[in-house]
């Protein structure tokens, strides 16, 4: 057990971290999966390979970034490719382990709309929008995604499919000719969801320490089906959170407040 | 045959109304002055393409330039919603600006197709997505060795394509380093290109690091100092985090935003009395 106490937010950042493998190959996406790539390989796996979409690969950035493009990454990077290879070679091409995903909303077969709330043409909120994310769901040969745990977020339908987990269920991914395996996991800031192996349904299998099964359910749309052997998210170790809290404190240093250096 | 010129004269003598532009950088090097230069110069009805849109499409997208935009992410990096791109999209504010949307992926090939001159780019793209229902651009075809299936889309052949750089030689040779984005693609893609660049130097080789790209592409090369900020140039000044911070405040009002864009941007001679400008004013 951790002697230290902590939040959900960091929960969820630390039990992302910890399913990326030592020797894992890591698309990352900005925002939360990044502070979950960077605690893993400033943690268990020294030796991971992270990239970003800006054409980064191999790098370590002693902050978290702030865009998917920030000079700290192309800075300790040991190779910056063009934006093209990254996504023709690298990622169609089928070079890349593990493709880890923020999302705006997710229905229960893990597809992801981060694309527009409310009909596509009248929208009710208007997000940014795909980014490389559908061929990071497409190609990379597992996916994970980690997005905090609420109703808004955790719909029965999505308005637009930005990117395909399990598409309809069953084996509709497989016939859709895509690549890569699919979500494997969702980690959320209430605990974690695995696809069932036949209906490929998303199953609540870990609790995170303190949370209740219905504190889950009322944060998921739809109604949610709870793994029989439902477990507890170790709870994070003193070292996981020193980790954590010193990454985030220095990324909070690094962008006080700045000015045009001239 | 490159002409060292002034962006001013740059601007004005390749882009014009009803004009499809790119404008590219991704995240590093993007051409912010280019941007404002043609805001200033009040050049309407553009097609606007970018994978990127950011701030500098949010102010052209709010002055009204554009009747269209092709991009696959428009946000404030790491702050939230372009206020001026959804209040255009959402309430036809100034006026209706139409949208093609796409990926990533899909833009990337666009331009890589544009520039190695085929009609159209073919990827493993977009199954199981919704685009394809809002995007009549993107069609389906099959492979003729292997029979699979396959996504095509028109390739990305813009009028003036812009990007910002680090150095150009005075042959007009542009030299950049670090992230380089689309920004190749976007040169060999477009009929006119215009390049701004931090500094002119004697000599540019890729025995420095960094891509080359070489003059006989590249119709106008424009000394710019800073014409990337608020985004940055490695090895030049970095990125300008608070100035994002500040635009989302700055643009979450129409009537606001048209203030500032008329005191920084309609007010101003260039790039250069711009940046001035804002030092007076503590937004940098």
């Amino acid at each position: 057990m951790s002697s230290l106490s902590f939040n959900l937010q960091e929960m969820m950042t630390i039990a992302a971290s910890r399913m990326l493998a030592a020797d894992d190959v890591c698309f990352v996406g900005i925002g939360l999966p990044s502070a979950a790539a960077n605690l893993a390989r400033l943690s268990h796996a020294e030796n991971i390979k992270l990239i970003y979409e800006s054409g980064t690969l191999d790098t370590k950035p002693k902050t978290l970034p702030l865009s998917i493009g920030d000079g700290e990454l192309s800075d300790t990077a040991l190779s910056v490719v063009s934006v093209p290879e990254m996504f023709r070679y690298w990622l169609q091409g089928g070079k890349i382990r593990t493709g880890f995903l923020g999302a705006a909303q997710i229905d229960r077969f893990a597809n992801i709309n981060t694309t527009v709330i409310g009909p596509y043409e009248a929208p009710k909120v208007r997000l940014p929008g795909a980014g490389g994310a559908p061929l990071i769901a497409s190609h990379c040969q597992r996916v994970l995604i980690t997005l905090r745990h609420s109703k808004r977020a955790f719909v029965e339908r999505l308005n637009f499919i930005t990117s395909v987990g399990f598409y309809e269920g069953g084996n509709s991914r497989e016939e859709l000719g895509l690549s890569g395996q699919g979500p494997v996991m969702v980690i959320t800031d209430l605990g974690i969801l695995e696809p069932d192996p036949i209906s490929r349904e998303l199953v609540l299998t870990h609790l995170h320490p303190g949370v209740s099964v219905e504190q889950v359910i009322t944060a998921t749309g739809w109604p949610l089906k709870v793994d029989a052997d439902l477990r507890t998210t170790p709870a994070p170790t003193t070292e996981e959170l020193h980790l954590l809290r010193e990454l985030n404190a220095r990324t909070q240093e690094a962008y006080a407040p700045d000015g045009l250096s001239t | 045959m490159t002409t060292i010129t002034t962006l001013k004269e740059a601007i004005a003598l390749h882009v014009k109304p009803g004009m499809t532009v790119a404008l590219e950088g991704f995240t590093h090097l993007i051409p912010n002055a280019a941007g404002l230069e043609i805001i200033r110069q009040g050049i309407k009805n553009l097609t606007l393409i970018r994978m990127t849109p950011d701030l500098v499409y949010d102010q052209m997208v709010g002055m009204g330039c554009a009747d269209r935009m092709i991009f696959s992410w428009g946000g404030n990096p790491g702050v939230g919603s372009l206020h001026r791109f959804r209040d255009a999209y959402e309430n036809a504010n100034p006026h209706m600006l139409a949208i093609e949307e796409h990926d990533h992926a899909a833009m990337a090939n666009a331009y890589a197709a544009g520039a190695a001159g085929l009609p159209f780019a073919v990827f493993d793209g977009y199954k199981g997505t919704s685009y394809a229902n809002h995007n009549a651009n993107i069609r389906s075809i099959t492979c003729p060795f292997t029979g699979k299936e396959l996504t095509a889309i028109p390739a990305l052949r813009p009028d003036v394509g812009i990007i910002h750089a680090q150095r150009a030689d005075h042959d007009g040779n542009v030299w950049l380093d670090g992230i380089c984005g689309v920004q190749k693609e976007t040169v060999l893609a477009s009929t006119h290109t215009i390049v701004t660049v931090e500094e002119m130097v004697d000599h540019v080789s890729e025995s420095q690091g960094g891509c080359v790209i070489p003059n006989w592409v590249i119709d106008a090369v424009c000394k710019t100092p800073y014409g990337a900020f608020p985004s940055y140039a490695s090895g030049y000044y970095e990125r300008n985090n608070s100035f994002y911070l500040q635009w989302d405040e700055v643009s979450r009002d129409y009537d606001r935003f048209l203030d500032w864009m008329q005191t920084f941007v309609l007010e101003t001679q260039d790039f250069s009395e711009y940046l001035k400008k804002l030092r007076e004013a503590k937004y940098v």
